[in-house]
């Protein structure tokens, strides 16, 4: 399978399967395209009618050229993979990532939270330290021989629990080496409580650190807005460039939400970019399609062509030295994930479980609370197993829908929660998802070539 | 970077041959890092120094 567009004056054609990926010229951008539907005869015919300046030599240089990498497995390659997938479904699964809901409860009231501002559409608690570390035991003991284990603090707001989220670090610490393994910490806030104190503890001993701004002080502030219903922009933007001017190691992410009050979201990012902040993130909203800030179809013509701004403006900005990391545009094309990742996808319900404030899992944060989705404790380990076999078959290779798709082998198949809210099956497709997942990645490979100058 | 007359192909990683040195599982869970909200993989880092 292969896939071909046409972005920002290069001719891109991307072989799926062998993850080749060839720029190339108006003519053979045509061949390709009718290639495997046309004999040379007609191929030359074709071009010809096309291009009449050319040679009919040069067309069977071209149609050559084009035969060699097809032999060479370099285009229209065949699916060497679906026997992996099989594999995949059927292998043991260790824990490598809990999202530990350390706080049911948040200090913002974002009229868009998935979590129901913070508990989830159930009680405000906190974790206390002992589910939180029988949760970095449960993790450790179905950790199996992977070393490098994820942690995320993550809510409603971490930072309201911020005690024993440092206790819990300070517990991680002392017996990682005992069971050679590492923790990565990451830190999802949004912001409020943010002081010198949070500051020393995130730079020490924080991997990542995800702090969330929506973009313009109009924009945040008009759905991020605080219990009394006032804009937080003016608390957290300080508090955040304090932390990130003042960060030595790990990464950090700024990381918003765009909603249908804000389509135009590249100047969101690019607000976020002039106050100085380098590595940005920007999500479309996820929430039910009757709130009045929810996606529409009307959006989405809008939305891609925001994605190709964006990456233009990238471009622009580079050259003049002021840059900037957008995260859906990060793709290694040289030492990216291997064909196992690509397949397999996040992970969720297998691999990486959330963990709520009393010690139950789900698959994920974003299926926390549905009583359908509970798949054991921190105590018992996993003890609904059809359910974790359910997940086990999500991958690239799960969906009928993504059977023909390109982007298959770049999105695993998507977003199991996506999925489910979208089609009542974790086994679906968020079609307007994977609309807006493709044009990224199409940017994305677009940024690359454009980056090495060709 | 190879190149012919009218095809330049850029320097990939092989996926197929990823089959034999992938899989080792370190690499970062995708969904746990920036985003939260929406899968995908392509932007992952491979942390097998073996391959």
């Amino acid at each position: 399978m292969i896939h071909q567009y046409k972005l920002n004056g290069y001719n891109i054609v991307i072989d799926i399967y062998s993850n080749s990926l060839h720029v190339v010229d108006d003519v053979a951008y045509d061949i390709i395209s009718i290639y495997m539907s046309m004999n040379t005869d007609e191929i030359v015919e074709y071009i010809l009618r096309k291009y009449p300046d050319l040679t009919q030599d040069e067309i069977i240089d071209c149609i050559s050229d084009i035969k060699q990498l097809k032999k060479d497995n370099k285009l229209f390659s065949e699916d060497p993979y679906k026997d992996i997938s099989l594999n995949i479904k059927s292998r043991k699964n260790e824990v490598k990532a809990l999202c530990l809901h350390v706080a049911h409860t948040c200090n913002l009231n974002c009229e868009y939270c998935f979590a129901s501002q913070g508990n989830y559409k159930g009680k405000r608690a906190l974790m206390s330290f002992e589910v939180g570390k029988q949760a970095l035991d449960f993790l450790i003991e179905n950790s199996g021989n992977r070393k490098n284990l994820e942690v995320d603090f993550f809510g409603g707001e971490p930072l309201m629990n911020l005690d024993v989220c440092k206790r819990l670090v300070e517990y991680a610490r002392s017996i990682e080496k005992l069971y050679n393994k590492n923790f990565r910490f990451t830190l999802t806030t949004n912001g409020m409580l943010i002081n010198d104190d949070v500051i020393e503890f995130a730079n020490e001993h924080m991997d990542n650190v995800v702090l969330s701004l929506d973009g313009r002080k109009s924009i945040h502030d008009r759905l991020r807005k605080d219990i009394k219903g006032n804009g937080s922009y003016d608390v957290i933007v300080p508090k955040f460039q304090k932390l990130v001017n003042s960060r030595t190691k790990g990464t950090y992410y700024v990381r918003g939400t765009f909603t249908h009050f804000n389509t135009d979201f590249t100047n969101d990012i690019l607000h976020m970019a002039d106050l100085g902040f380098k590595e940005l993130s920007m999500e479309p909203v996820v929430c039910p399609p009757e709130d009045e800030y929810a996606l529409t179809e009307e959006d989405l013509p809008i939305i891609l062509e925001q994605y190709e701004i964006l990456a233009k403006e990238m471009l622009v900005r580079e050259k003049k030295g002021e840059g900037f990391t957008f995260y859906h545009y990060m793709i290694d094309l040289a030492h990216g994930p291997c064909i196992y990742k690509r397949i397999s996808g996040c992970g969720s319900g297998t691999e990486y479980l959330a963990v709520t404030p009393w010690g139950e899992l789900f698959p994920c944060h974003q299926f926390v609370s549905d009583p359908k989705y509970s798949m054991g404790d921190v105590w018992r380990g996993v003890t609904n197993s059809s359910l974790k076999d359910e997940f086990k078959k999500c991958n690239a290779y799960a969906r009928k829908e993504c059977k023909d798709c390109w982007a298959k082998l770049y999105c695993s198949g998507g977003c199991a929660a996506n999925a489910y809210h979208a089609s009542g099956s974790i086994l679906g497709t968020y079609e307007y998802g994977c609309i807006l997942f493709k044009k990224r990645i199409e940017c994305a490979i677009m940024l690359q070539i454009a980056r090495q100058d060709i | 970077m190879e190149k012919t007359k009218r095809i330049k192909t850029i320097q990939t990683r092989d996926l197929v041959n990823s089959m034999k040195d992938g899989g080792c599982g370190e690499c970062q869970t995708s969904c746990q890092s920036a985003c939260k909200t929406s899968c995908g993989v392509a932007n992952q880092k491979c942390e097998n120094s073996h391959k």
